[in-house]
């Protein structure tokens, strides 16, 4: 505590007179903004990469038949879009926020570990470079699914072993992230602000980062696994040499469903900002989000069987997850409740980060219904691996994750690039992204509840006019999302100056910057009362 | 019990018409007890999260429209209240315990596979299904039969298409049936909806599950689990016939097996094996190594003019037995040395393969581990 502190009184130290310029600046930053600028770039464009992927196939889908691609290729479009998406698109954006947000909201001048942070971050090119090279190599991308399930993904090709790559060091860079977070958090905070002050974005990374430590390593261990019984001549998941296929599973989901909790836990965070600032109230039921928030955390390590209820473990074995998962409806029922009590007598405009945090709430506990769903284990068993899976993860994971990233975007473009953005736009954006991401996935509950299995290029032909549905709602959702990148390239190159606290009913530290902020966020501490 | 409350709460909800209509909005008409219950819990559940649905968003799009600045509301500032957040979090854990009730029971009624009066193995290979009546002795491969030609568009896709196969597996209505579920290769699902039943099939491992179907009729399903390329054309249809009826396919299919199965003192000529090693081909080579020989490089190689194909018949009788690790390629054990030898002979006598090498069943069960 003593050395950061220490470190950010050093008068002229690294003032930012000295900090190099043109690309140079941006690869040897090691300033939270720049890098966290660079994450959200990063995001964005593997968000257009995996983006283009989904287009691809929903083009296969439109309508029976195979129309335009090979049924291997198929397989690499929706492990690649699986892939992309959620290690490239959605964990580095909110690693993004975090950089930019976390040291502005604790009053710190910048992350405690620097240099740590340029590391972390440019690794993330480098494994996207390896991942997305996989098509180029004999035998194509990974085809196994997102969650390369033993043995299949023994049988790939080198393609494989690229993404095994890939995913050894995203997981390398979270953890480095992950810790550089809690580190910051814990030593940084300005004097008065206690752990029950910070704002709710900040406790939900803090907690986020902790499941990041806890799981990114099994992930590694479970990838590595497959790796040596691809070419070591072990056999862990090969039942014939004495390993079993089902363990993987276990090993995943361990990391797994944690990790769905690791993209959809900041989102609480963003929505928790955004919803007290646009209803001018403070935030209903602070300490309970916190407590709901940490019990999420924790009942997220006794539920990974739940994705593999039709592997075939005993009857107690299934009831302990089906229960385990059951609980989870309850405290992330009590942040909804408590989102919906902010909203009440409140004072509420709709700008677009409202819109989108609204929405979130609205689309959100849909995607939370069908999870209830899912966790009665005899119906689990009925709609694992169909359309209706796919449904209700696009539903938390879109229109939850996603939309709280829109959501935060909007909400701090303006401080983070000193320029209002376009309003019309953006509400643009939302009502297309809105509409049009419904089209889309709500039809797949209907074809996963009448027995369309997932992850296959070519249907029997009950199912031709929701596919037909869904692919119309899916060009229309990709295509929308280049109004969100034209708003945000539109913002960043001018517009009307934006003033230090946009938003009336804003009232955590950054907003007591100027827009945008200096270089460096509190040269010395603000006093938190 | 259970059901009549279920169709009272239905019956108040006003998506009941949509509910109780067709298999496209809904899981697929019941045609077992398990099926049934799930059909029932599922519309239970949809039901409680319709009514929380309507209350919860009832007063979120309230707020919206009577607190809004718009209307000019002013923004009150309470922001804590112990008493409610203790209620809405003991109100749902209640509703839980309430859905998680007829959960378990039906848990645990899926899993009772204890006396069958009928137990079938299904193994997964990719990309069929292979069958084995175990009392009965009766075996044979399921795969899929709708043609090429309609898949690419050439030829118009009939009623059944993707979800139709060369041999159905006949089960008798009222009858117990226990499936015993393993994999040749990777992991599979066999999954037949309307029955409530979908079970993984695992290399090594045995699994277990159960249906009681009540009426005669065909009923169809898909693989699961994603297992590789074709994973969306291994089908699985299952007939379900009288028992007399199934009597009567019993003795049919022990007589066809009978015919089938090959003398082992036949004396095989070239033509022969070529003859069936074609058929053997076509069912279980040709959608990866394709009809031309050409495989799709480089996850499947071309047979054609490979060193392995026109090489020593050790190594390619070796190859088609055990399959090559670490690739796509499995092992064909579970074919006979008949087939085994004529397939093989098929392909070193097939396109540009010329060896005029023949296969004899014999030199493939000395190889034979």
């Amino acid at each position: 505590m003593e050395a950061a502190h220490a470190h950010g009184h050093a008068p002229g130290h690294d003032d930012h007179a000295h900090h190099p310029s043109g690309l140079m600046r941006w690869i040897t930053t090691t300033n939270h903004k720049d890098i966290g600028t660079l994450y959200l770039i990063f995001s964005l464009t593997m968000f257009f990469v995996g983006g283009v992927l989904a287009m691809g196939i929903r083009a296969e889908l439109f309508q029976p038949g195979l129309q335009f691609w090979r049924p291997e290729f198929f397989n690499e479009l929706t492990t690649m879009h699986g892939l992309i998406m959620v290690f490239g698109a959605i964990m580095p954006a909110f690693v993004g926020f975090a950089n930019w947000q976390i040291p502005m909201m604790i009053g710190a001048p910048d992350m405690a570990f620097a240099r740590m942070n340029n590391w972390s971050f440019w690794l993330l090119p480098v494994a996207a470079t390896l991942l997305v090279a996989s098509f180029f190599v004999p035998g194509g991308a990974p085809a196994a699914g997102w969650t390369i399930y033993a043995p299949l993904s023994t049988q790939m090709g080198p393609g494989m072993d690229l993404g095994i790559f890939a995913l050894h060091i995203m997981g390398a860079s979270s953890i480095m992230g992950s810790i550089n977070i809690i580190t910051t958090i814990l030593n940084m905070r300005a004097p008065g602000m206690t752990l029950m002050k910070m704002p709710l974005f900040v406790w939900t990374w803090l907690i986020t980062a902790y499941l990041l430590i806890a799981v990114m390593p099994v992930l590694a261990g479970a990838i590595t696994m497959v790796l040596t019984d691809r070419h070591f001549g072990t056999n862990f998941f090969n039942a014939a040499g004495g390993g079993d296929p089902v363990m993987f599973q276990h090993i995943f989901w361990f990391f797994g469903h944690p990790e769905v909790y690791i993209m959809i836990l900041p989102a609480f965070g963003i929505v928790s900002q955004v919803i007290p600032a646009f209803a001018r109230k403070p935030l209903f039921g602070y300490a309970s989000m916190v407590y709901a928030t940490s019990s999420i955390a924790i009942l997220s390590f006794i539920v990974w069987a739940h994705h593999m209820f039709t592997t075939g473990m005993p009857a107690a074995g299934q009831l302990f997850f089906m229960y385990a998962t059951m609980l989870i409806a309850v405290p992330t029922g009590v942040k909804v409740f408590n989102w919906i009590a902010t909203m009440w007598k409140g004072s509420m405009t709709f700008e677009t980060p409202m819109l989108y945090a609204v929405g979130f709430i609205f689309v959100f506990t849909m995607g939370g219904f069908t999870g209830l769903v899912c966790a009665i284990t005899p119906i689990d068993i009925q709609i694992q691996d169909t359309y209706y899976i796919v449904a209700h993860f696009h539903y938390v994971l879109v229109a939850g994750s996603l939309f709280a990233i829109f959501a935060g975007t909007y909400f701090w473009l303006p401080k983070w690039t000193g320029h209002m953005y376009d309003e019309t736009l953006g509400k643009w954006h939302f009502w297309l992204s809105m509409i049009f991401f419904n089209v889309t996935f709500f039809p797949m509950h209907f074809l996963g509840l009448a027995g369309m299995p997932r992850r296959i290029p070519d249907y029997a032909l009950q199912f031709a006019d929701f596919n037909m549905l869904a692919s119309i709602g899916g060009f229309g959702f990709g295509l929308s999302q280049l109004i969100f990148l034209w708003v945000v390239i539109k913002c960043a190159r001018g517009g009307a100056k934006a003033p230090a606290k946009p938003w009336e009913g804003a009232d955590t530290l950054e907003w007591t910057l100027s827009s945008p902020p200096p270089y460096h966020s509190f040269e010395t501490p603000p006093v938190v009362k | 019990m259970i059901s009549k409350g279920i169709k009272c709460l239905v019956a108040g909800a006003a998506l009941a018409p949509a509910l109780a209509s067709a298999d496209r909005y809904n899981l697929q008409t019941p045609q077992t007890i398990i099926a049934h219950e799930i059909y029932d819990l599922h519309t239970l559940i949809l039901a409680i999260c319709g009514v929380i649905f309507v209350v919860v968003f009832g007063a979120m799009f309230y707020a919206i429209f009577r607190h809004r600045k718009a209307a000019g509301h002013k923004a009150e500032q309470f922001h804590e209240n112990t008493t409610v957040e203790i209620v809405w979090t003991i109100i749902p854990f209640l509703i839980l315990i309430g859905m998680a009730y007829p959960a378990t029971k039906t848990v645990i009624a899926m899993k009772d596979t204890s006396s069958p009066d009928l137990t079938i193995k299904a193994t997964g290979y990719q990309w069929k299904w292979g069958y084995d009546y175990l009392q009965e002795g009766i075996s044979f491969y399921s795969s899929l039969a709708t043609p090429r030609d309609q898949l690419e568009g050439k030829a118009p896709r009939g009623v059944n298409y993707l979800l139709e196969v060369d041999n159905p597996v006949v089960v008798p209505v009222g009858k117990k049936v226990r499936i015993i579920t393993t994999a040749n290769d990777v992991i599979h699902a066999w999954w037949v909806p309307a029955f409530g039943v979908k079970q993984d099939a695992i290399p090594g491992f045995v699994r277990d599950t159960w249906f009681k179907v009540d009426k005669p009729g065909t009923y169809r399903g898909q693989c699961a689990e994603l297992c590789g390329k074709e994973h969306g054309y291994m089908p699985i249809v299952v007939e379900a016939v009288e028992p007399e009826k199934y009597a009567l396919w019993v003795a049919d299919q022990k007589k066809k097996m009978a015919a089938q199965a090959d003398d082992p003192n036949k004396v095989w000529t070239l033509d022969e094996l070529k003859a069936r090693g074609e058929k053997v081909y076509a069912a279980n080579c040709q959608a990866c190594h394709q009809a031309s020989g050409m495989g799709q490089p480089p996850v499947f190689p071309a047979l054609s003019g490979s060193k392995l194909a026109t090489g020593p018949k050790d190594g390619h009788i070796g190859i088609v037995l055990n399959g090559k690790p670490g690739t796509a390629m499995a092992a064909f054990k579970q074919l006979s040395d008949a087939e085994i030898a004529a397939v093989i002979t098929y392909e070193r006598n097939s396109w540009n393969n010329k060896t005029g090498d023949m296969v004899s069943p014999a030199e493939v069960k000395t190889l034979r581990k």
